[in-house]
């Protein structure tokens, strides 16, 4: 770095003052990036608290002078949807499938990665194989598993099917490979097996994973349209997102209604969003795919 | 309580009657424990994938119309029906088109981003979770903002108010086919979507790539900017840009969500496959088999595709390299 010394200084003079104008273009290069990826959020709040004549109106109103909270009550009071059937749906359906993903995929995880089984890496390669088939494309099949179970419109045909993410499995055992192996050795001459050995010191030590794949399992319970879809098919087994659809294809079209229950779906989780962030971004940076 | 029977079993094995006992007994405990921790995961996976998969397979050389019991065998008239399908075939042109967007728009735009965030010494918190946030939004949430808001073809639209700015006149983003605005509405809700959480790949790999590289690279007179993008970032993010590509085709692969809520299946263009799946099973001709025939088929496409792509940038090379 240190170049010959009589021009040391006015070279990094130079080099300063292109580093100010190269850190400003930067700046404002990542804040006309940061507006964009702004804007659709900026959309919800202001159509959520607007009238609809505000937001029909003649020209683009920026913001809306008196902000409607007004309209939150007015969406529960709707009875087209029964928008608050479909938030305690996906509530339901969204944490039953994060304890359950975590619970079954961690511990098939840890089974692939640390028990010494002869076939072990057979079986590997048969969940391996499950990743080729995306899930979506199996859906046609998974109804009409599902439906001569007679699981159609209920939690456990929302949940079920979904809990067994070959995915997850893989992840959690690329994870388990990198786990220190002399913390669980210990605990098993201590007289844990495998399975106490598992809930007193690996999970315990593994939180941040936990909390890293929870987050994104919940998000991805919360979000999914497909299969609610197939699978809901009475409004009172409707998901928030099947519900905000059909408000799409409703005949009436109320604006603000519209907006507050978008802003009302995504608003919970934001909140788990940024809340969990820091694990979120560790794990995805840990689940292998590194440069 | 499992705890304590588990233990039990730990025990026992080297509790056994003779010295050269114990290996057989431990690996007697190994099998029982890898079965305990896999197994309640392998069962589900048997019903609940492997299981509508070789039905599907079965059900779609039979003609089962309202029914998923089918007693009419009818060979390969499904899949010929299928690719004979305009519908189907017009989906897979759909798909193409699509993937030819998004996929490298985002890997692009996640690239950008991740060099932009990377370089940043103020705020770097702030810009990444500005550009990871769009990530809590569902698919569904989005392509209402931006069909009911953004990109809503009357003249309240924001898009068309801004178009407006200039003297265009209000432009029918999504309810016509010609010209293909829909497009731009389709490939810019999934951009939005998406892009931050390639983008956070990217920061982890560019995280990774070591110091001393960029340092031999001055000495060496590389320039800043392009020639060390060029030939220092850019190979060492080979492996991550692959995993990334291969990621973008398959999620791209699956469209359903966005397409459904922008367009509908109501319209004739503008179907991917799984929506010309979902109305071929589950609507009004419930033609199971048919819907099977066609998932066959995506299913073995997509399995060509990715292995394919995996000969082509070389997952063993990638991986290698790390």
């Amino acid at each position: 770095m240190t170049t010959s010394v009589p021009e040391a200084g006015a070279k990094s003079r130079r080099v300063r003052r292109a580093d100010a104008l190269g850190n400003t273009g930067l700046y404002l290069a990542v804040s006309v990036a940061a507006v964009f990826f702004l804007v659709p959020f900026y959309l919800i709040v202001r159509n959520a608290l607007s009238t609809d004549a505000e937001i029909t109106g003649e020209n683009w109103k920026f913001f809306p002078t008196h902000l409607r909270w007004g309209n939150i009550s007015e969406l529960f009071d709707d009875t087209t949807v029964d928008f608050a059937r479909s938030l305690w749906n996906s509530m339901v359906v969204a944490v039953l499938m994060t304890a359950g993903i975590l619970l079954i995929c961690s511990l098939a995880g840890y089974g692939l990665a640390r028990i010494p089984y002869q076939h072990a890496s057979k079986v590997f390669y048969a969940v391996l194989a499950t990743l080729m088939v995306p899930t979506a494309v199996t859906f046609v099949p998974s109804f009409v598993l599902v439906s001569s179970l007679g699981w159609v419109d209920s939690y456990r045909g929302l949940v079920i099917p979904g809990l067994f993410s070959g995915f997850t499995c893989f992840l959690f055992r690329q994870y388990f490979l990198g786990f220190p192996k002399e913390l669980e050795e210990a605990a098993r001459v201590d007289g844990l097996g495998y399975w106490g050995a598992y809930w007193r010191v690996v999970v315990p030590n593994s939180l941040n994973f936990f909390a890293a794949m929870a987050t994104i399992t919940f998000i991805n319970g919360w979000n999914s349209f497909l299969w609610p879809l197939v699978i809901g098919q009475d409004p009172s087994s409707w998901t928030v997102q099947v519900a905000l659809s059909s408000y799409m294809t409703n005949q009436t079209v109320n604006y603000h209604l519209i907006f507050m229950a978008t802003a009302v779906s995504i608003l919970p989780l934001l909140l788990v969003f940024l809340f969990l962030q820091r694990w979120l971004v560790q794990g995805i940076a840990q689940t292998g795919i590194k440069g | 309580m499992s705890t304590t029977t588990t233990r039990g079993i730990a025990r026992s094995a080297p509790a056994g009657p003779a010295k050269a006992r114990p290996r057989q007994g431990l690996g007697a405990n190994r099998t029982l424990n890898f079965w305990l921790f896999t197994g309640p995961f392998l069962i589900g996976l048997v019903i609940f994938v492997f299981v509508p998969i070789v039905w599907s397979v079965w059900l779609s050389f039979y003609d089962a119309r309202f029914t998923v019991t089918p007693s009419h065998f009818v060979g390969l008239d499904n899949y010929r029906h299928m690719l004979s399908n305009s519908d189907f075939t017009g989906s897979l042109v759909t798909f193409t088109v699509f993937a030819a967007f998004i996929v490298p728009t985002t890997w692009a735009l996640a690239l950008g981003l991740a060099l932009l965030v990377h370089r940043l010494r103020l705020l770097r918190a702030f810009f990444r979770s500005v550009f990871f946030l769009p990530t809590a939004c569902s698919y569904v949430a989005a392509a209402l903002i931006w069909k009911m808001s953004l990109f809503n073809g009357v003249r309240f639209g924001l898009a068309n108010t801004v178009v407006g700015w200039f003297g265009v006149d209000n432009i029918a983003w999504v309810s016509n086919p010609s010209p293909p605005w829909y497009w731009l509405v389709v490939v810019t809700v999934r951009l939005w979507l998406q892009s931050g959480f390639y983008m956070i790949l990217f920061l982890a790999a560019l995280q990774n790539i070591p110091g001393e590289l960029y340092e031999a690279a001055a000495i060496d007179g590389a320039r800043r900017g392009w020639q060390t993008f060029r030939y220092i970032t850019l190979p060492q993010l080979r492996a991550t840009s692959t995993a990334v590509i291969l990621l973008l085709l398959i999620a791209a692969y699956q469209a359903f969500d966005e397409f459904y809520n922008l367009i509908t299946t109501r319209a004739t263009w503008g179907q991917t496959p799984l929506m010309v799946l979902y109305k071929t099973a589950l609507g009004a001709s419930q033609d199971y088999g048919s819907g099977s025939a066609g998932a066959v088929i995506l299913t073995l496409l997509i399995c060509v595709v990715t292995l394919f792509q995996g000969r082509i940038m070389g997952f063993g090379r990638g991986e290698e390299s790390t």
